[in-house]
């Protein structure tokens, strides 16, 4: 609990590495987090491969959304999109570094929902997309 | 009179407990539900021990108890908002299911493509989805009063919005997020001129001041009890006996009906017509016994004293940089606070509030058009009830400034 304002998570709210869109890209989506109006865009680009060339996140929310989604865009760059959607709930809390309650749970994995559902190409990020 | 604090307290044992070890419960919540006297427990648990049976047409000692506790409760509930008759008050779920009961009973027999429903900015979801539900199905055009920027309704837009004629006004008597008390009688009477039905969401109001329905000449007045110390599951639509009268049934079943055959059926008379299957009983019985507990008290102490709170909480809420306050001043509004902290999301704020045994609300709390109006996604709200002491208002002021640190 006394864990959950790291500064790690502190850090990347304030000064996100990763914060902004890429034009041109070869995936985006966008959803809210309905809780509490959280928004996040992911915007990946591919090299010829088909592996994570460049990713960033945009949007507004509460510290674990936004610094979850720094440190998973951050981590998935160099990655398959294999790799991307074997992502889950353990991924992102590994990232984090900290436990967290069903209610802010929802905060955290927002961003890998978002990811998850512009790789698979869904039209809605769902609950299911993470477990 | 002024309120004993301590002996107040006293009678709600959940404020003894500690959220986590050494630290005591801060409640700050009680517009999303208030927190519940032993006397309202006790009743409950009382029917279930002594007297539980299904109520109305057993003839059982216990089938008599229950239903003398369960009509009870509602002659109680009618006093307490100064309704003429107990059959004026139908048992619903909450809030939600009293306005869904107009929406689909009054609205869908009385109105047609083209008649127009006059709403606020500041509702609560439960008072503008099932609205929109009906306008897809119905074509019912809304208007909404609109919110000043110190968060108070425009009463001259009203006027003008009066001008077409509206068949029905739907608002909140008090904001579950602004704290605004609206001129509720000056509301109704300015619509029934217009010849307009008028329902009021007393979901915030009748838990902290005297609501008369029949000074205010509301048709509809819907609140839930568990923001007024009841249980949840309970609640109560207020409606002036012709309108009733008048209406088509809403869910149908048992209870409902005077009589079934096996093509049609007879609609029983006020107030079971509205009220089909088994009810939630002892939470009615708890429902009554929160209203004595309120009515022992006094409504216009609990005021008086929820005034004292607010006015205190913000006066030392605005003191802190970067907080920015939303609604009016406190005269003109109940005990909420809502708020944003410069560079810390509302759940960010919660959350860290949450570690010294804060509990405040954070999100858009079921009213994200009012939000928006405002420009912003989510407030931290902190409410007060007749429990909360000035001790807990310093203790929330010092919480903030520990998440500004934190942040800083």
């Amino acid at each position: 609990m006394d864990d959950l304002y790291r500064e790690v998570i502190i850090e990347h709210y304030k000064n996100p590495s990763h914060r902004g869109k890429l034009d041109p890209h070869d995936i985006s989506f966008a959803d809210n987090n309905p809780l509490c109006g959280d928004h996040i865009q992911i915007d990946l680009r591919l090299d010829a491969d088909g592996f994570v060339a460049d990713a960033r996140f945009d949007g507004h929310g509460c510290a674990i959304s936004q610094a979850s989604a720094d440190l998973l865009v951050e981590s998935i760059i160099g990655k398959s999109l294999e790799e991307v959607k074997k992502l889950n709930k353990e991924s992102v809390l590994e990232l984090l570094g900290i436990d967290l309650g069903p209610v802010r749970l929802k905060c955290a994995l927002l961003s890998l929902k978002v990811l998850k559902a512009g790789v698979y190409g869904l039209g809605e990020a769902s609950d299911e997309l993470v477990e | 009179m002024k309120l004993n604090l301590s002996e107040i307290r006293k009678d709600f044992p959940i404020l003894e407990r500690e959220t986590r070890a050494g630290v005591r419960l801060i409640y700050l919540d009680s517009t999303a539900t208030s927190q519940k006297p032993l006397s309202v427990i006790t009743a409950m648990d009382d029917f279930y021990r002594r007297s539980n049976a299904n109520i109305h047409r057993g003839v059982h000692t216990l089938a008599e108890e229950s239903t003398a506790l369960y009509e009870g409760a509602r002659e109680k509930i009618a006093k307490f908002i100064n309704a003429a008759s107990a059959r004026q008050i139908i048992y619903t779920r909450n809030t939600t299911e009293s306005i869904n009961l107009v929406a689909y009973s009054w609205a869908r027999a009385n109105l047609k493509q083209g008649d127009l429903v006059i709403l606020t900015e500041m509702e609560h979801h439960s008072n503008l989805v099932p609205w929109h539900m009906l306008q897809a199905e119905r074509g019912i055009e809304l208007e909404f009063i609109p919110v000043t920027e110190d968060g108070l309704l425009d009463l001259e837009m009203y006027k003008t919005l009066l001008s077409r004629r509206p068949k029905l006004v739907s608002f909140t008597h008090m904001s579950n997020v602004l704290g605004t008390i609206n001129p509720a009688s000056e509301i109704i009477r300015l619509a029934h001129e217009a010849g307009a039905i008028v329902m009021v969401d007393g979901a915030q109001s009748v838990p902290h001041f005297a609501v008369d329905v029949q000074s205010l000449d509301a048709d509809f007045y819907a609140f839930s009890a568990h923001k007024m110390c009841g249980p949840t599951g309970i609640g109560a639509l207020y409606g002036k006996a012709a309108l009733l009268e008048s209406m088509p049934p809403f869910l149908g079943g048992g209870d409902m009906i005077k009589e079934v055959k096996l093509r049609s059926f007879r609609p029983n008379t006020l107030p079971h017509k509205f009220e089909a299957g088994t009810p939630a009983i002892a939470e009615a019985i708890g429902f009554g016994a929160a209203v004595d507990y309120l009515s022992g008290i006094g409504m216009d102490n609990i005021a008086a004293h929820e005034h004292e709170i607010t006015e205190y909480a913000l006066e030392r809420l605005e003191e802190i940089p970067g907080v920015k306050l939303f609604g009016p001043s406190a005269d003109k509004k109940g005990g909420v606070a809502a708020f944003t902290l410069e560079g810390v999301h509302p759940h960010d704020v919660a959350q860290i509030l949450d570690r010294d045994g804060i509990a405040v609300r954070a999100g858009h709390h079921c009213a994200q058009p009012l939000h928006e109006k405002f420009g912003i996604q989510a407030t931290s709200r902190a409410s007060f009830y007749m429990y909360n002491t000035k001790d807990e208002v310093d203790l929330l002021v010092n919480g903030i400034y520990k998440v500004k640190k934190m942040f800083g």
